[in-house]
């Protein structure tokens, strides 16, 4: 029982860490060309992302 | 590429070809961006809308071209979009220079204003988004303390059950105001107007659940169901964000457009001096001049030079129109062969381009009040809602004289009623239908076309372009392919489409020396010491000439020998012999509607055994044969190609555009088709009538589903949470009934 009391809020932190970054990266445009970043895979150069 | 006589060859495109290359604006004699870089802290940038980048090779291809300008710091190429981002920090690197980089690759390019472009469809796409991250979050972890009381099958300990609710409501609390955000202010907005529409149950519904749920959490009597409301609001914000996604691809038409139209001009002054100005800033009495290669962006009278036009985005005329001054040239065409000089007559408000803008809005505004089919439903449904849930509060009330069991039964018979499955009964079925028709090459840009085209039972096609290609092709014959070789060394240095037919069939090589381009009649140059000319038959054989029959080519000379008759044809595409046949089989009739000349139009109606035609016909004759079918109660489809058609297209009951037209028809009609094989309409036709079986079907269960629900609701038979189960299953049988529509095999024998 007393392990609940850690492991809820656990479980609800690693959560919300999740939403954040989904969140994030909506708003800092990662899913605003989704055909541009499946075929930047197969180009072959060495530019930072 | 290789470099010869100082003229680069051009790289053509596309490397996978799935959009013809671009090929105005060479030379370096391109449009002045100037007017759209913008700066920021010492940073410039451009935005750029690129045309013909299709797949990954091409953002490579267009990265590493960029890149290779010295000066520049970031490039970013949205595939999606089409949208090019340059910034660089040196004041003195020629924003040019980029747009002459895209046009020697291969692809159009057209400087805009980015801030014009966010429009509130992106913005609303992305809150929708976050909102059902946000639903989706809370509905797992609500579930996740649901199913550990559950588990306990009823003998979980007091504590720790309200343990349980408390953490449950911390959760959906704040996660269900947050993201219960759009159907509440839908709600309101419509209360407000006096009427209700289905997000009003629905809010009612959460706020209810919610509401209940926390008095229970308090009084820690009975149960909680929390877990009803994030659930019931993570389904439905799915449904709405798929819809949201596909209505902003498909408004795109009028930002495109506006983009083109901020192109830059170069006005002169009173002294004559050249000022490089937006297209938006032209008043009528400028005088401006117009490089070979640039695009009028308005509409002029010519004042001085002789130049040649293409307006094959203007009437679809394939051969170039000759021009000289004191001529009318609208605006779309495009100067070939020398800079002239011209009297602005209209501005952009008013010139042909905005006309043509406008009629896509009006036929735009039309299109969105299909989707009311879901709302109308709606207005007449939601009220027996609310009013059976009132009744079963009272009645159950009334028997038991419980609050909170009388409202726990209403609940749920709000929930249930909720017409979620018929809300996502049509846009499942288009989505999976979309999908399918995506592996053919065919894309859909707007969620309700797939019913309208399956409606249709006439079509109306365009020629050039549609049922031919759009390129003239040069007929093979013995005597001019051993002259080939040699005639591609002139034409090499010439922009005219007949010159580029040789071009593509002899390949890259090299230039004739000392090449001029005389304005309605040819090239001349000097091959191994010897003048040649390639041209018109009336330039090359002079006064002595039969040229009324020689329209069709060009006659090639080389020194002193007899001149070598190239022959140019359009080819039609392949299909034509068996289209009319399939779409009769399947009740539907077709005709040929043409901006071309006479005898070309009735050779391929001949060709196809289409019966009905038409040639020399204009963008707004074209708009009022549509009216006219509309009036004669025919519902018709339209396919065509090239800015002309863009007025007609929004008009019609539905509409396709085949792959490589100009982009802002594209985002006007209703569809894309890949344009290789005229077959894809009919297979287009199968999935569409398919697909409107199939929303039929959805529609019929979700209204089965409501008339076993809501009694069994009524009755007291179902708490909250099987309601939201029960609600949310209606909704996945409607969602796998429409993935059946993936199994169905090709009706049409594959070719």
């Amino acid at each position: 029982m007393t392990g609940l009391l850690y492991l809820i809020p656990l479980a609800l932190v690693m959560g919300l860490l999740g939403l954040g970054a989904f969140v994030w990266s909506i708003r800092s445009g990662q899913f605003d060309d989704p055909k541009g970043a499946a075929t930047r895979i197969l180009t072959d150069d060495d530019r930072p992302l | 590429m290789s470099t010869a006589e100082g003229l680069q060859f051009q790289d053509s495109g596309c490397p996978q070809g799935l959009a013809p290359a671009e090929f105005y604006q060479d030379n370096g004699q391109t449009i002045d961006p100037a007017a759209f870089v913008k700066r920021k802290n010492g940073e410039y940038s451009l935005d750029i809308l690129v045309r013909g980048a299709k797949c990954g090779a091409c953002l490579a291809k267009i990265e590493n071209g960029i890149y290779e300008l010295t000066g520049v710091d970031l490039v970013r190429m949205n595939l999606t979009t089409g949208r090019l981002r340059v910034t660089w920090s040196d004041p003195t690197f020629p924003a040019v220079a980029i747009l002459h980089k895209l046009n020697t690759l291969g692809y159009g390019a057209s400087p805009f204003d980015p801030d014009e472009a966010k429009t509130e469809h992106a913005k609303r796409e992305r809150s929708l988004l976050i909102a059902m991250a946000v639903a989706g979050f809370a509905a797992a972890n609500v579930m996740l303390l649901s199913v550990s009381i559950w588990a306990g099958g009823g003998e979980m300990g007091h504590e720790t059950k309200d343990l349980m609710h408390w953490v449950s409501a911390a959760i959906a609390l704040p996660a269900a105001l947050f993201a219960g955000r759009p159907f509440f202010r839908s709600a309101l907005d419509a209360i407000k107007a006096g009427h209700v529409n289905m997000d009003v149950p629905i809010s009612l519904a959460v706020f209810l659940a919610l509401g209940m749920s926390l008095y229970v959490t308090i009084t820690g009597s009975g149960e909680a169901y929390f877990d009803a409301a994030v659930m019931l609001l993570f389904f439905l914000l799915i449904g709405r964000f798929l819809d949201a996604r596909l209505q902003r691809e498909a408004h795109s038409a009028a930002r495109d457009l506006a983009a083109m139209q901020s192109v830059s001009v170069t006005r002169l002054d009173e002294h004559g001096v050249a000022h490089s100005v937006k297209a938006s800033e032209l008043a009528p009495g400028d005088i401006i001049q117009v490089a070979p290669g640039e695009r009028f962006a308005v509409d002029v009278e010519l004042v001085e030079g002789i130049s040649e036009l293409d307006t094959r985005m203007v009437t679809g005329e394939t051969r170039p129109v000759p021009v000289e001054p004191g001529e009318h040239i609208y605006s779309g065409a495009v100067n070939i062969i020398q800079s002239v000089k011209a009297r602005v007559l209209a501005t952009t408000e008013d010139s042909m381009l905005s006309e043509i803008g406008k009629l896509l809005e009006t036929g735009e505004q039309k299109r969105s009040s299909y989707r009311q089919i879901a709302d109308f439903a709606a207005r007449l449904y939601v009220p027996i809602v609310h009013t059976l849930a009132a009744g079963s509060f009272l009645v159950w009330f009334f028997l038991v004289r419980d609050v909170q069991h009388a409202l726990f039964i209403s609940i749920s018979v709000l929930i249930i009623t909720c017409p979620c499955a018929l809300a996502l009964a049509a846009p499942v079925v288009q989505v999976v239908a979309v999908g399918r028709l995506f592996r053919k090459a065919v894309y859909l840009k707007s969620g309700d076309s797939l019913e309208r085209i399956a409606a249709c039972d006439h079509i109306v096609f365009d020629k050039t372009g549609t049922l031919t290609q759009p390129e003239p092709n040069w007929t093979r014959t013995p005597e001019s392919e051993s002259a080939l070789s040699d005639a591609a060394m002139l034409a090499r240095g010439s922009r005219h489409p007949f010159s580029r037919a040789i071009v593509r069939a002899a390949g890259a090589g090299p230039l004739a020396n000392n090449i001029t381009e005389i304005a309605g009649c040819g090239v001349e140059g000097e091959l191994n010491g010897a003048t040649a000319r390639l041209g018109s038959a009336k330039w090359i054989l002079g006064e002595k000439s039969n040229a009324t029959n020689m329209e069709g080519m060009l006659l090639f000379q080389f020194g002193d020998k007899d001149p070598v008759v190239f022959e140019f044809t359009e080819t039609p595409v392949s299909g034509f012999e068996t289209l009319s046949a399939e779409l009769l089989a399947r009740g539907v009739t077709c005709e040929v509607l043409s901006g071309d000349s006479e005898e070309r139009v009735a050779d391929l109606a001949q060709m196809m055994q289409i019966e009905t035609w038409s040639s020399g016909v204009s963008p707004t004759d074209k708009a009022d044969r549509m009216l006219d079918l509309q009036d004669g109660d025919r519902k018709v489809l339209m396919v065509g190609d090239g800015l002309n058609d863009a007025g007609a297209l929004a008009h019609a009951h539905a509409s396709l555009t085949p792959g490589g037209a100009v982009d802002i028809s594209r985002s006007a009609s209703d569809g894309v088709y890949s344009g290789e094989d005229l077959l894809t309409i009919v297979d287009i036709i199968d999935v569409a009538r398919a697909s409107k079986r199939t929303m039929l079907e959805n529609f019929g269960f979700a209204a089965l589903y409501n008339m076993i629900a809501v009694p069994i609701a009524v009755l007291g038979f179902v708490t909250p949470l099987i309601a939201a189960i029960a609600m949310s299953g209606s909704s996945l049988v409607v969602t796998l009934n429409a993935l059946r529509l993936n199994l169905a095999k090709e009706r049409r024998p594959s070719s």
